[in-house]
């Protein structure tokens, strides 16, 4: 069970990975009879009997080494002592893992690694949790016959120059079991070991760890048996004494970890081995960039003001409460029910995502609740749900090591979404081929070990025209699986869109001129597509961000159907998402439109339940989207707005645009862990709680719901869902939830794909992945399998439907000739609320632009030379990379930074069917600048000015 | 030609070749007497592996160094046949001739172990050697 905080132990180790294999082999040890698997190592066979071989180079996140020699056994019939990690068990095998010979041996080998270590273990950091320890114990060493006067390396200087973990070379044994996790499980290739035999070290490639090709995953660390690579948190706080199971609150993938703590003080989060998004690995912003939850800038007790221009005024929760209720009703009378709305976070939980979609609809009276998801993946919502029936991602992550053919399409999971990015590096390695549709060469076009059979780098905006030409070639060379069209899609829909895609004007060479792919590339990707037996397509903001996000999810939707790769392991349409919780928060009934579980609201069965449920009627008509209230509030029709956990100010486009809207209401209300850049616009500021502090369910990308576990008391003392249900009982609902679970169960009663989740279950089983009902007791990893699933109003076919390309109305022209394009960088996460509050800013202290040699050349700019960034929206100054991972026309930033504020350039246009804004494409221009512009020097005084908090009274 | 020149054709001669790396750091070895961290980068970028891993494999083989020693090397055989031909006893007189000048290297096993002890200047092997032959040789080299 995962609910009880368990005593601290560190995760059962069984040696060598699981071999899976249906035959089944029997075998003796230590006279214990046992059948495990075909391919299990005698050592795992051993462990799983129970027993511990003594080891030190084999880890079960690893393939068997050989090097250590220490795990010998003796095995009748067979000569001499094998190691038992690289010796796999066979039928009737009879092994003994402790003889007189083995001790001996295990011994001299022990001596060997002792006589160059320190022997410091009761000041050691790693003391009672060290492998090495361990293992001397098991082999009863008692002496050193070698002495320690020999040569050694205990006087190797420490390296200290990663913000987050050290390495100690005196401590290594070099058993190369960081430099293997670094190549094997991470993918980057990092370490080695640097010289030979006696000499030989660790090493980041002769360089600091800090400045090294490192990216700071703590696969190493993990790895590690010893204190040479170790958190410098466990060696400034100690051991932790218990170990609670979460749910990392960072990206979509969705990470499960142990938090690791001394009483409430955190010690370090160590990814879960048995976390099936992760598969215990980690990357630096879940694994070390905690630090912000405890960071001097959270806000813990709740402020109030009358006037954005007045200083905050630090309150008690019931004045705040009252204050912010008793302006809600004030407005709500004055100007109606639509006056008022609210944002959900794809940073909270399920539960709590609930609420607040709960709260406008049932405590406003409005259907004005919208997300941060309109700004990222609510293209994939509706395209999916057109094409498929239902709005997700097909498959789970590990679906991928299944995969042949591997499209990645506007995203980059080497920074956003590093842990998967590492698992499909994995398969890339296993002989899988990739096409890459993006403007930039991104790291997995070419990066140790992995390239791309077809990098298609198009002019941004033209996605659709690129997708709807490969569909040309694959349908005009008869490359369709007619099979699976016939038995799984409505066949009038799939022919019109056939005789759409074969038009000559959607021939790779017809529109090479507006994509800039070469045809010959575009129809050399499409036949690789299309020709394995499983193709997978990957897809980030790149897709949906874009005035065509809607059309461009249902163009890869009609490739993957075209080509039969939905229903089964290693295809499918996988979204990856942004953020922790965008699938949650989706599902949650966060859009205007939909009731939990993408039911429309004005269909009358579905809001019969809630009304039922809920003892209110609710308004059978769609609210506002974000960009609507804020057009509304300027308007003066829309005056109070309730936003948890987002930053619409800094991640959503045209600043100026969310600003007036802002400063035009009456009431805003900010709940969040900071002053972020909307609470300048804010009346009432309640503080919020991190994840560290709640228990609740994020739903990950590949809709595996996974518990989040309260590790610690909120520092504001109460959860968000807490806070919420105060403001609505504040307002008069007669909220009377006793926990999160009791949220869940209603969520459960009101969602049919949801009518199986419960936090008891999720306790016991780990995760679920939705639907979990009837048809599917224990979840679906993968999605459609017979057929696809028959969705709120979907008769259970495959829809194709036509996608025609329309440039975007954002074009270049003589006064913005470049397209700029955004993204975001391993080191920070979003607009770097969290990650700008931990040392992660040394690998990214400001967001940089980066161009093309000619345009910069062109323009008089070298590298680090200050930039004016400017659109027809606004504009803004930042320094310039010059690189040629951008094509010559195109630029990029990322929008980390609110010095920078990137989003002041984006335009308001935007997709078509969802109002996603296009912050993939806008038209700039690009000169030399040496200092601020006025946007940013009269946004600096303005942030000042508006978080001042008067000094208590 | 410029160094980074003549470093692109040396890569280049070796594209499409099955682990071209080991020729490659030979040839680059030959060009300019050592395989710098610059080098090493583009090495890396071409083969499309880590700067570690070539700085791993360099690291493993004492021929391979970062940085140049113009000084000519005079390797030595040290290992069993030669220690038992006598090898050690020349040492040190080597070691005097050699001086600042002249780098004595270690070498185990030249294949030559019934003519030891033995000894190998370039591609040159000299057999036989007693302390005149060898303060001759290192003298001369």
């Amino acid at each position: 069970m995962l609910t009880e905080p368990q005593p601290y132990a560190p995760q059962a180790d069984f040696g060598t990975p699981e071999a899976v294999s249906e035959t089944m082999v029997a075998l003796t040890i230590d006279g214990r009879r046992l059948t495990v698997p075909a391919g299990t190592s005698v050592m795992r066979a051993a462990a799983l009997a129970g027993g511990a071989i003594p080891r030190l180079c084999a880890t079960d996140s690893l393939a068997a080494f050989g090097s250590c020699r220490l795990c010998l056994v003796e095995i009748d019939g067979m000569k001499g002592t094998p190691a038992s990690c690289t010796t796999p068990v066979a039928e009737g095998m009879a092994v003994r893992t402790q003889t007189p010979r083995l001790q001996r041996l295990r011994r001299g080998v022990m001596e060997l690694t002792i006589s160059d270590h320190p022997l410091d273990c009761l000041t050691c950091s790693a003391s009672n949790d060290c492998e090495l320890q361990d293992a001397a114990a098991q082999v009863g060493l008692r002496d050193v016959r070698y002495g320690y006067a020999g040569a050694n390396h205990l006087d190797a200087a420490a390296d200290a120059s990663n913000p987050y973990f050290a390495f100690d070379p005196a401590k290594c044994i070099v058993c190369s079991r960081c430099v293997r996790a670094c190549d094997e499980v991470q993918g980057t290739f990092a370490l080695t070991i640097a010289g030979r035999g006696f000499d030989s070290q660790v090493s980041p490639g002769g360089e600091s760890f800090l400045g090294s090709e490192c990216v700071s995953c703590g696969a190493c660390v993990a790895a590690c048996p010893t204190a040479a690579l170790e958190e410098k948190s466990i060696a400034a706080i100690g051991k932790p004494e218990r170990a609670v199971i979460t749910t990392c609150a960072y990206c979509g993938v969705g990470c499960a970890f142990r938090a690791e703590l001394r009483g409430e003080q955190l010690v370090r989060m160590v990814p879960w081995k048995d976390g099936k998004a992760n598969h215990g690995h980690s990357c630096v912003k879940g694994r070390f960039a905690w630090g912000y939850a405890h960071h001097r800038d959270r806000i813990t007790t709740p402020m109030i003001r009358e006037r954005i221009d007045q200083p905050w005024r630090e309150v008690g929760w019931d004045e705040a409460l009252g204050f912010a209720a008793a302006r809600l009703k004030e407005i709500k009378a004055r100007h109606g029910a639509q006056a008022l709305g609210g944002i959900t976070s794809s940073r909270c939980t399920n539960e709590e995502t609930f609420l607040v979609q709960k709260l406008v609809r049932a405590g406003f009276g409005s259907n004005n609740v919208d997300t941060c998801a309109r700004v990222c993946h609510s293209p994939t919502g509706y395209g999916l749900k057109a094409t498929f029936g239902t709005s997700a991602g097909t498959q789970d992550f590990d679906s991928v090591m299944a995969a042949d053919v591997i499209l990645v399409i506007g995203a980059n999971p080497t920074d956003a979404h590093p842990v998967f990015a590492s698992r499909l590096k994995q398969r890339l390695r296993q002989g899988a081929k990739l096409i890459v549709v993006d403007p930039r060469r991104i790291d997995l076009v070419r990066s140790p070990h992995v390239a791309a059979a077809h990098h298609l780098a198009l002019q941004p905006g033209t996605n659709v025209a690129v997708l709807t030409a490969m569909a040309h070639v694959i349908v005009t060379e008869g490359l369709v699986d007619e099979g699976f069209i016939a038995a799984r899609c409505e066949r009038d829909e799939y022919q019109d869109w056939a005789r759409f895609v074969c038009e000559p004007r959607h021939s790779p060479e017809a529109l090479a001129a507006v994509t800039r792919v070469p045809a010959g590339d575009l129809r050399a990707a499409a036949r690789l597509f299309a020709s394995q037996r499983n193709g997978a397509i990957y897809y980030g903001l790149g897709v949906t961000e874009h005035s065509q996000g809607s059309s461009t999810v249902m163009a890869i939707a009609n490739l993957a159907m075209a080509t039969g790769n939905i229903g089964r392991a290693g295809v499918g349409v996988n979204p990856l998402r942004g953020q922790n919780n965008v699938q949650g928060a989706c599902d949650m009934g966060s859009f205007p439109h939909e009731l939990s579980g993408y039911r429309h609201i004005s269909d009358g069965a579905t809001r019969a339940l809630f009304e039922k449920d809920w003892g209110v009627a609710l308004d059978p008509d769609p609210g506002l989207r974000i960009p609507d209230m804020l057009d509304a509030a300027r308007d003066g029709s829309f005056r109070a707005l309730y936003i948890q956990g987002e930053d619409i100010l800094q991640s959503d486009p045209d600043t100026h645009h969310v600003a007036a809207g802002l400063a035009a209401m009456e009431c805003v209300i900010v709940h969040d862990l900071f002053l972020n850049e909307t609470a300048s616009y804010a009346h009432v500021f309640l503080p919020g709680s991190s994840f560290l502090e709640k228990t609740g369910t994020f739903t990950n990308a590949e809709r595996r719901i996974q518990m989040v576990r309260r590790v610690m008391t909120p520092a504001n003392g109460l959860e968000d869902w807490e806070v919420t249900q105060a403001l609505a009982r504040a307002l008069g609902l007669d909220w009377r939830y006793d926990s999160s679970a009791a949220i869940m169960d209603e969520i459960a009663r009101l969602t049919p794909s949801f009518a199986g989740v419960s936090h008891e279950r999720l306790d016991a089983e780990g995760s679920l992945q939705w639907p979990v009902d009837a048809a599917h007791p224990d979840g679906s990893p993968v999605m459609h399998v017979d057929g696809f699933v028959p969705g709120p109003n979907g008769k259970g076919r495959g829809k194709f439907v036509v996608t025609d390309y329309i440039p975007t109305d954002e074009r270049t022209g003589l006064r913005f000739p470049l397209l700029l394009t955004t993204g975001r960088i391993l080191s920070q996460y979003n607009v770097g609320a969290q990650t700008r509050r931990t040392d992660n800013s040394i690998w990214h202290e400001e967001d940089l632009l980066e161009i093309h040699p000619t345009d910069a050349e062109s323009r008089g700019l070298a590298e680090g030379d200050r930039a004016r960034l400017a659109s027809r929206t606004g504009e803004t100054t930042l320094r310039v990379h010059v690189t040629e991972r951008v094509a010559p026309g195109v630029v990029y930033t990322t929008f980390h930074h609110p010095a920078t504020q990137a989003n002041v350039v984006t335009t308001d246009y935007s997709d078509w069917a969802t109002n996603c804004p296009e912050y993939k494409v806008t038209a700039v221009q690009v000169t030399p600048s040496n200092g601020p512009s006025a946007w940013q020097e009269d946004y600096a005084d303005l942030t000042a000015r508006a978080r001042r908090i008067a000094p208590a009274a | 030609m410029d160094d980074s020149a003549r470093l692109a054709e040396i890569i280049a001669a070796h594209a499409g070749e099955e682990g071209a790396l080991l020729p490659i750091l030979h040839d680059v070895r030959a060009a300019f007497g050592c395989i710098a961290r610059a080098a090493q980068a583009d090495i890396a970028q071409a083969l499309n592996l880590s700067r570690a891993e070539v700085h791993g494999v360099i690291g493993f083989y004492h021929d391979f160094t970062e940085t140049p020693d113009p000084r000519p090397l005079v390797e030595l055989c040290r290992a069993e046949a030669c220690q038992a031909r006598g090898v050690e006893a020349l040492v040190a007189a080597a070691e005097r001739a050699a001086g600042a000048r002249v780098r004595i290297g270690k070498v185990w096993c030249l294949g030559l172990c019934s003519v030891g002890p033995n000894a190998r200047i370039g591609d040159d092997v000299h057999a036989r050697l007693d302390e005149a032959r060898l303060v001759a040789l290192v003298a001369g080299a």
